[in-house]
């Protein structure tokens, strides 16, 4: 199907575009960006004034919970919630069950993500079978099955040696690691952050040091060995130093942090509110303007959403009870969008952020308006107000911090390989 | 006199002076009731209370279950031991099905901070804490402050040492929201790895560097329960080195005030953290804590249940 998106505004990083232009789509792919296009005689035109124009986001970090924890989540109902977020593909975590560490899990994912889902999919394999931390997984296998990257995501490789020999083993391949950079002695029976937050509510603290000191292990054994290494969801100002500080000495490492992370602090969890109950905790004020700072100065190379749904029942409960995480893809871009507000990140870095670096540091080929590349494209409102209600939410769970609140900013439009998946 | 205008009591950090003290007063009435031969008034009669512990207790247990039958109230004691809660029934399960039997108050102990919040969010009847997690203890805390009060007349302008697990303790929370807010200072001291980061900021608080400190001139030196179990290997060596440098003995209790109080809220390990001498000394109010233990209950069931004392 072809299309021609009139006259919004095109921020394109990988080519340096900002500029109010015309997106030709033909075939599933770009097939130019220009002023003053004509629509050939077949084509959809989509009218794009006042609204920005994007290479299609790129979410490196969701929970899908499918196969085998689809009450909480599925493909169908995950990509939905992604593609009304703005985005086009996401990368889901291995933590399913079975786990992602085999050819047909991974290809199950693949097949029912091409023929139900709303985006692309592509998984995460895990670096051990199982998740069990004990022995690698088939990464060679997983590569070939699709799998775009590895990670124990949800815990950590614990196992030094194994964690070294992984990355080492992952770069012969040509497969990403990313790093769940948590240790778990230190963070023991924590439930939140380890600060006043936690003393006043007599909540158990996990000490950031737990997961500053393991951001440190992985990187030193990254360093050593020579290979890459993606930290995920970073949320400490120790984590940002280190990772900054070792960027600079030449280690292949690079990171994401969620919106959550600069946008709340454990003061959110007063009232012993679950919905702000996840791992790494929410953190303090100077970890979240460090955060920003990480962002702004490109420490951080990503926004991830780390969209990890849960149902109510996970989360209605005791405080120490509840399961981590929250869902995230729906609010993603609004939150980010408020970094381009307070002048943290300009448009430009932002989508870099959200689609060009996620592609790049994965190889996705995606990312980017040039001509033949395949045509994922996110159109949104900048200005754009609304309300998160949990009814109109398209993620099955609804365990969100931020439901009943205000949002500014929102996708308007979500192509995905020339196709309208999502329109508002 | 005073309404009293709170639904629930878990925390004293939601009560306000005025609120603290017309509970203290109300229990000092009470303390009438429990000297009487025939210790019972007909106050809460036709109401009924579930003491729900799931953590052990005996002393709160017991003087909760004295408080509501000495108000006439109709007491009934839930363990988890011998309830659904070991069925894997959840909180709000258990706590639905019991208000299905209209209790007027669920009195609840908990190991999880802040249970209480979740459980006043299901329930339509009034919740009482009995202590959750490390969070409050707030009968605790109005005891120990009824306590001080008869021994010095006032709350405002003491200086009240802590010793111990600061951070796994309620009773010192409860008790530095409550005595911040009757004019009182409270002053912590315990091994770093038992002071719990910005603890200074709950209240007038300060913490010492070294238990003599905490304790020199002092009105009150409350004692707290160190736990082997809860402690684990990795906050201190052990009992032993503990008792050496935060325990109160008759020779370091000469810091304090001459006329200092000396207090505990139980169950005390003898010669770890107090020594035997201290425990059974002069300067002892431990068991009178337990005595107004009673008449606290009795005025936190009374006033929730916004009742008139005859």
């Amino acid at each position: 199907m072809n299309m021609l998106i009139k006259g919004g505004r095109v921020i394109d990083p990988s080519q340096k575009i900002d500029d109010t232009l015309d997106v030709l789509v033909e075939n599933g792919l770009i097939k130019q960006v220009g002023k003053g296009l004509q629509a050939p005689a077949d084509a959809k035109v989509v009218d794009a004034a006042g609204k920005y124009v994007v290479p299609g986001l790129i979410d490196m970090h969701v929970h899908l919970r499918d196969p085998g924890l689809e009450y909480k989540e599925d493909i169908i109902s995950g990509t939905r919630a992604a593609v009304s977020g703005g985005f086009t593909s996401v990368c889901c975590m291995p933590n399913t069950k079975p786990t992602i560490d085999n050819k047909a899990v991974a290809s199950y994912i693949i097949n029912k993500s091409q023929s139900d889902g709303f985006c692309n999919v592509f998984p995460v394999g895990s670096i051990t079978y199982g998740l069990s931390g004990d022995r690698m997984a088939e990464m060679g296998e997983l590569k070939e099955s699709g799998c775009v990257a590895v990670s124990d995501d949800g815990r950590p490789v614990t196992n030094s040696e194994l964690m070294m020999r992984s990355l080492q083993y992952a770069a012969g391949i040509g497969i990403m690691v990313i790093s769940h950079a948590e240790e778990l002695e230190l963070v023991g029976e924590g439930v939140m952050n380890e600060g006043f937050t936690s003393t006043e509510l007599g909540l158990k603290g996990i000490p950031r040091v737990a997961e500053d000191i393991a951001t440190v292990r992985d990187i030193m054994l990254a360093e050593y060995t020579g290979t890459p290494i993606h930290i995920a969801h970073v949320s400490t100002k120790g984590s940002v130093r280190i990772i900054r500080e070792a960027k600079a000495r030449g280690v292949k490492v690079t990171c994401e942090t969620a919106p959550h992370y600069f946008t709340l602090t454990d003061d959110a969890v007063r009232g012993y509110n679950t919905n702000a109950k996840m791992n790494p905790p929410l953190r303090e004020a100077d970890d979240l303007s460090a955060i920003k700072q990480g962002l702004q100065d490109g420490t951080i190379d990503c926004i991830a959403t780390d969209h990890a749904p849960h149902h109510i029942d996970e989360k209605d409960v005791e405080f120490n009870v509840a399961m981590n995480g929250i869902i995230g893809l729906e609010t993603s871009l609004p939150l980010s969008l408020n970094l381009v507000r307070e002048g943290v990140l300009t448009l430009n870095q932002l989508i870099e952020k959200m689609s060009c670096n996620p592609s790049n540091i994965l190889g996705l080929n995606r990312g980017s308006l040039q001509a033949g590349a395949p045509a994922d494209i996110t159109l949104f409102d900048l200005e754009r107000e609304w309300t998160v209600e949990a009814d109109k939410l398209a993620s099955k769970s609804k365990n969100s911090p931020w439901l009943g609140q205000k949002m500014k900013g929102v996708a308007m439009a979500t192509i995905v390989s020339g196709t309208l998946k999502f329109e508002r | 006199m005073a309404e009293f205008k709170h639904k629930h009591i878990i925390a004293l950090r939601d009560l306000s002076k005025a609120d603290i003290e017309l509970l203290i007063s109300t229990a000092e009435s009470m303390r009438e009731v429990n000297s009487r031969d025939i210790k019972k008034v007909p106050t809460l009669r036709g109401k009924t209370i579930i003491n729900l512990f799931y953590e052990s207790s005996t002393r709160t247990r017991t003087s909760f279950e004295i408080a509501g039958k000495r108000l006439s109230a109709d007491t009934v004691n839930i363990a988890p031991s011998n309830s659904s809660a070991t069925k894997g029934e959840t909180l709000a399960d258990t706590a639905l099905n019991l208000l299905a039997m209209k209790p007027d108050i669920i009195v609840m102990r908990h190991a999880v901070s802040g249970s209480h919040y979740f459980l006043a969010e299901k329930v339509s009847c009034s919740i009482i804490n009995a202590g959750d997690g490390a969070h409050e203890h707030p009968s605790q805390g109005l005891l120990d402050m009824l306590t001080m009060k008869d021994r010095f007349g006032r709350l405002d302008g003491l200086k009240v040492a802590i010793v111990g697990d600061i951070t796994h303790s309620r009773v010192a929370r409860s008790n530095i929201q409550g005595l911040t807010k009757m004019g009182s200072s409270v002053f912590l001291a315990g091994p770093p790895t038992m002071v719990p980061p910005g603890v200074e900021r709950l209240g007038n608080v300060t913490v010492c560097a070294t238990m003599n400190e905490a304790i020199q001139d002092a009105d009150v030196v409350m004692m707290l329960r160190i736990q082997q179990e809860r402690q684990g290997k990795t906050l201190m060596p052990n009992a032993r080195e503990y008792s050496r440098y935060f325990g109160l003995n008759p020779e370091n209790i000469k810091l304090a005030k001459p006329n200092a109080m000396v207090m505990h809220p139980g169950p005390i390990n003898r010669g770890v953290e107090m020594s035997s001498y201290v425990v059974d000394g002069d300067q002892s109010w431990i068991l009178k804590q337990v005595e107004n233990g009673v008449a606290v209950r009795m005025a936190m069931l009374y006033h929730v249940c916004g009742g008139e004392l005859e």
